[in-house]
C-alpha cells in the first residue's frame, strides 16, 4: 500500500471556498475544503443534504453559477493545473474530456428531443475531432458497454426505464475517457435493485478505464461497496477523511461516530434510534471555530473559538477536531 | 469482474429487448395526435387545397389571357358555366384570379412568419438565455414595437419604402417580430434552468451550441402554433394592406384587393365582393382549426 506515495496525486483540492451572495445575504457553501485523489482512485464524499457536495462538485467542474456564486479562495490542481486559473475555453476542453459528472436525476439529465445515440455522439463530436459516422458507431459501442443494445441508439429518452437513462448518462459521461469522474448521487433517484445494479455497472467500467471517481452521496452502504477513500463533508468542509477501512474501523471525527451510530442495526434491536442532536448549521450563519462543535459530545470550551486543524497519522487518515491532538503522535499511537 | 459485467450485460438486454417500443419519432407522435382531432383535420384539407391551387395556379388559368387580361364586354356576370364565380368589373374570371390570388397570400403570409420567426426568434433566444441587461435592452426594444398597432406600422413602413411584394413581407414580418421574441423567451427561461442543460455545459458545450442544439429544439412547440396563427394574421394583414392600397398592386390579383374592387358593385353585383371575402374566412378559418389542433398535439402534458 505505502508505493501510493510516490504517485502524484491526480486531483488536489487546497483551502477550496465557494460562496452564494444573493440580496445582500452570504450563503457559505464551501469552507476552507481540502481533498485529493490519485489517479484510479474512487473517493466516497459523504456529507447530509446542505453540506457542499455538489457545490464542490460544481467548483471542480466550474459550473458553479457565477452571479450568485463566487470562487472565494483556494485552488483546485488537477494534473498539475489549476483548474480556477484557466480561461472558460480551455476549461470547456477538459469538461467531458478529462472531467465528466453525472447528476442525481436520470429522468431530466436528458434532452427529451434528441435520441440517446446523438447525446452520446455529441461528446465524442466535441471533443474527439471525428466525422460524424465514426461518432455514432462509437456511441453504439459506448451503449453496448453500459449494457443497451446498439440497435437503440435511435430511440428517445422517454422511451427508457430509470436505471437505463441512468446508463445512458454513464456512457456520455465515459464516452471520451476521462481520467476524472464525478458522479453526483448517481442512485438516489433510483430503486434498490437498480441501484446494485447501476452500482456494480460503475465498478467495472472504472476498473476497466482506471478512471478516478469521486462518489457523492449521503449513503454509507453505497461507499463502502464502491469506493477506496472517503472523505466526510459537513458544513462545507472535509471533517475527516482517508482509507475506507481506516475510518469505517477507526473513525476518529466525533461528527463521523455519530453518523455511524444512528445507523440502524440489523443484529440488534433497540429502542430507539440514535441521531446526531440538532440540526446542520445556517449557511448563512456559521457557528464560530469549529462548525460542529453546537451538536459536538465530545465538545470543550476552545472548540468554539478555534478552527481546528487537521491532524494526519501516518496512513494518511485525516481528521480536524482539536481533541485529536495529542492522539496525533505516530510513535505513542496504541493499536486498539 | 467480467463474469459481473456481462451478468448486467444479460439482465439489461432482456430488459431492453422487452421493454423496446416501435421506434417513433416525437413528431409521428405528434401527427398521431394531430390525426385525431376532426377540426383540425378538415382545416388541414381545406388548406392543402389552397396550396395545391397556388401550386397549380399557371395549370388551371393562364396568367396573361385569363387573370388580367380586360374583356368588358363580359363584365360583371353572375356565376356560370363558362365563369364558375363570375366576372369582375374589368370581365376577368373571379374563379381564376381566386386561385392566382391564393400564391400571392400564401407566399406573403408563410415567409413574413418566417423571417418573424428567424428574426423574433434569435432576439428572444439571446434574451432568454443571457438574461440580465441585455434582456432588458432586447425586451425594451420589443415592447416599443408592441406598443405601436400592427396596421399602423405595416402602413408606416410600406408608405416610407413604397407598395410591393417585398416590402409589404418586411412591413408584416416587422410588426410580428415582438411577438416571436416573446414567446420564444418565455420557452428558453423554463427550458435554460432544466438538468439537461446543465448536463449539457457538463460535457463541454459551448454556448452556441446549448442555446442552438439543446434549447432552442425544446422551444419549437409554441412557436409552431403561434407560427399557424401567425399565418393567418399575415394574409388579414395583406388583404388588409391591399384593399386600401398600400399592397400589392393591379392588376396582380389579390384576395384584399379584389375586395376591395368589387366594393362599389355590392348592390347588383355582390359576387365581385363576396367570393374573395369568403375565400379569405375560409382560409383564416382552416389556419386557426390548424393551429389549435397543432397546440392541443403538441401539449406537453399529453406526452408519454
Amino acid at each position: 500500500m505505502s508505493s501510493e506515495v510516490t504517485t502524484q496525486d491526480l486531483l488536489s483540492i487546497e483551502g477550496l471556498s465557494i460562496v452564494y451572495e444573493v440580496d445582500g445575504e452570504t450563503t457559505y457553501a464551501v469552507n476552507d475544503l481540502n481533498l485529493s485523489l490519485k489517479p484510479g482512485e474512487t473517493l466516497g464524499l459523504i456529507g447530509e443534504t446542505g453540506a457542499g457536495k455538489t457545490t464542490t462538485a460544481l467548483g471542480i467542474m466550474g459550473l458553479v453559477p457565477s452571479p450568485p456564486g463566487r470562487i472565494a479562495s483556494g485552488k483546485v490542481v488537477f494534473a498539475g493545473e489549476d483548474l480556477l486559473q484557466l480561461p472558460e475555453e480551455q476549461m470547456r476542453r477538459v469538461r467531458g474530456k478529462k472531467i465528466s459528472m453525472i447528476f442525481q436525476d436520470p429522468m431530466t439529465s436528458l434532452n427529451p428531443v434528441m435520441t440517446v445515440g446523438e447525446q452520446i455522439a455529441e461528446v465524442i463530436l466535441i471533443h474527439e475531432g471525428v466525422s460524424r459516422k465514426e461518432s455514432v458507431r462509437k456511441a453504439g459501442e459506448m451503449l453496448e458497454m453500459v449494457g443497451i443494445p446498439a440497435a437503440r441508439a435511435g430511440d428517445y429518452p422517454h422511451q427508457f426505464s430509470g436505471g437505463m437513462k441512468q446508463r445512458v448518462v454513464i456512457a456520455i459521461a465515459l464516452a471520451c475517457n476521462p481520467d476524472l469522474l464525478i458522479a453526483d448521487e448517481p442512485t438516489t433517484a433510483l430503486d434498490v435493485t437498480i441501484q446494485a445494479q447501476v452500482l456494480d455497472l460503475m465498478k467495472a467500467l472504472k476498473t476497466r478505464y482506471n478512471t478516478a471517481m469521486i462518489l457523492i452521496t449521503h449513503d454509507l452502504g453505497v461507499v463502502a461497496q464502491v469506493c477506496d477513500k472517503v472523505a466526510i463533508m459537513y458544513a462545507g468542509e472535509v471533517v475527516e477523511s482517508g482509507d475506507i477501512r481506516d475510518v469505517y474501523e477507526n473513525t476518529r471525527h466525533p461528527y463521523t461516530k455519530g453518523l455511524f451510530d444512528s445507523i440502524p442495526d440489523l443484529d440488534h434491536t433497540v429502542g430507539r434510534l440514535k441521531p446526531i442532536k440538532g440540526m446542520m448549521p445556517d449557511p448563512t450563519d456559521l457557528p464560530s471555530g469549529c462548525k460542529f462543535h453546537p451538536r459536538c459530545p465530545d465538545a470543550v470550551a476552545s472548540c468554539a473559538t478555534t478552527m481546528p486543524e487537521a491532524v494526519t497519522t501516518e496512513a494518511g487518515h485525516i481528521a480536524r477536531c482539536l481533541i485529536l491532538k495529542p492522539m496525533a503522535e505516530p510513535s505513542n499511537r496504541v493499536q486498539g | 469482474m467480467s463474469q459481473e459485467m456481462t451478468l448486467a450485460l444479460n439482465e439489461t438486454s432482456a430488459e431492453a429487448t422487452r421493454a423496446a417500443p416501435k421506434k417513433r419519432s416525437q413528431w409521428l407522435e405528434v401527427w398521431h395526435r394531430l390525426k385525431r382531432n376532426k377540426m383540425a383535420m378538415a382545416g388541414l384539407v381545406i388548406l392543402s387545397l389552397v396550396v395545391l391551387a397556388a401550386v397549380f395556379a399557371d395549370l388551371i388559368a393562364d396568367y396573361e389571357t385569363v387573370v388580367i387580361a380586360q374583356n368588358l364586354s363580359d363584365r360583371l356576370q353572375g356565376p356560370s358555366a363558362q365563369y364558375w364565380l363570375g366576372t369582375d368589373e374589368f370581365g376577368r374570371d373571379i374563379f381564376a384570379r381566386i386561385i392566382h390570388g391564393a400564391r400571392v397570400s400564401l407566399m406573403v403570409g408563410v415567409l413574413s412568419v418566417a423571417i418573424a420567426i428567424a428574426l423574433g426568434g434569435s432576439l428572444g433566444a439571446v434574451a432568454g438565455y443571457y438574461g440580465g441587461k441585455l434582456d432588458n435592452y432586447i425586451m425594451r426594444v420589443m415592447d416599443i414595437f408592441l406598443a405601436v398597432p400592427s396596421i399602423l406600422l405595416a402602413i408606416a413602413i410600406v408608405s416610407a419604402l413604397g407598395a410591393s411584394l417585398m416590402n409589404l413581407m418586411f412591413a408584416i414580418a416587422i410588426s410580428s417580430v415582438p411577438t416571436y421574441a416573446r414567446v420564444v423567451r418565455a420557452s428558453v427561461l423554463t427550458v435554460r434552468d432544466q438538468e439537461f442543460i446543465e448536463a449539457a455545459r457538463a460535457i463541454g458545450g459551448s454556448d452556441a451550441r446549448i442555446i442552438f442544439r439543446h434549447i432552442i429544439p425544446n422551444c419549437l412547440s409554441p412557436v409552431i402554433v403561434q407560427g399557424a396563427l401567425g399565418v393567418a394574421g399575415a394574409i388579414l394583414s395583406t388583404a388588409g394592406l391591399s384593399f386600401i392600397g398600400l399592397g400589392i398592386q393591379p392588376p396582380e390579383p389579390e384576395w384584399g384587393a379584389m375586395l376591395s374592387g368589387g366594393r362599389q358593385y355590392l348592390r347588383h353585383a355582390w359576387h365581385v365582393t363576396t367570393f374573395p371575402g369568403l375565400t379569405i374566412m375560409i382560409t383564416i378559418l382552416a389556419l386557426n382549426l390548424l393551429g389549435d389542433g397543432l397546440r392541443d398535439a403538441l401539449d406537453p402534458r399529453l406526452k408519454h
